[in-house]
């Protein structure tokens, strides 16, 4: 069975993880409030999607 | 190949899917507007529809309301479907519900949306496909019309014609060196009101 020669340093295993990230994520402004929102999705910060409003101020509220 | 594989199975049995749907549509007839995830909107979407053509049968149409009783589980929401969502969406061509995508949920991170009756009055844009439909119909009857009036379409070509032969005139007057002449065959085209100011000048 093939088994490594040596044991991987801890460099050489920390350069290989440097491509591990975490996606930054895609982000839109809000034309309504000018808040950051996720694009095609109906803005958290005041509840409006394409101009329409879909979830009335008060009870986003209370979530 | 999922070739004709129609729908989702929402990782539950036909029985447990079939009662969830129903649930769901009896739901979002009552309340207008509600939230779950993205899948089980699209799902329900297509079953919303289905029941809103069914109201637009009339409220006279037994079977239709049958038909609607079979899913919808409130005798109560059968009857605001035939009475109030299908009068509503009598001018409306398809398209009753809107899906609005929503913030991912915290804790299991699944995609939510919201689907919702549509309120809005219907709008030229609604009505596209059938106004795509009177379209070809007008142009096949300006394509059969063209055929008969085909002396109009010349009228542009003789206008073309005396302008030119205008043009000539005055650069023959031009070259005789008879300025008089040439003014005149220039003023020709034009309109009266620009003599008026030279004969004062004479």
């Amino acid at each position: 069975m093939a088994v490594p020669k040596r044991k991987s340093s801890k460099t050489r295993g920390r350069k290989r993880r440097t491509h591990e990230k975490a996606a930054r994520p895609s982000l839109s402004v809000c034309p309504s409030c000018g808040e950051a929102k996720l694009p095609h999705r109906m803005c958290p910060h005041c509840g409006t999607y394409n101009g329409r409003e879909i979830v009335a101020e008060e009870k986003k509220e209370n979530e | 190949m999922r070739h004709r594989h129609k729908g989702r199975k929402l990782n539950r049995t036909t029985s447990h899917r079939k009662a969830l749907l129903r649930n769901m549509v009896t739901a979002l007839l009552d309340l207008e507007q509600i939230e779950t995830t993205d899948a089980k909107a699209k799902e329900l979407r297509s079953i919303t529809e289905r029941m809103i053509t069914l109201g637009k049968r009339g409220e006279d149409d037994l079977s239709a309301r049958r038909q609607a009783l079979r899913v919808i589980r409130s005798k109560k929401i059968v009857a605001k479907l035939f009475n109030e969502l299908g009068p509503r969406y009598a001018d409306r061509p398809g398209g009753y519900t809107r899906i609005v995508k929503v913030e991912n949920r915290r804790g299991d991170g699944a995609h939510l949306s919201i689907i919702a009756m549509v309120k809005e009055p219907v709008t030229f844009k609604d009505m596209k496909h059938k106004r795509a439909m009177l379209e070809e119909e007008a142009k096949l009857r300006e394509a059969s019309e063209r055929k008969v009036e085909e002396e109009p379409v010349e009228t542009p070509e003789d206008v073309e014609a005396v302008e030119v032969e205008e043009a000539a005139a005055e650069e023959a007057a031009v070259e005789e060196a008879t300025a008089d002449k040439g003014e005149a065959v220039a003023d020709e085209p034009e309109a009266p009101a620009d003599e008026k100011p030279e004969k004062k000048e004479d």
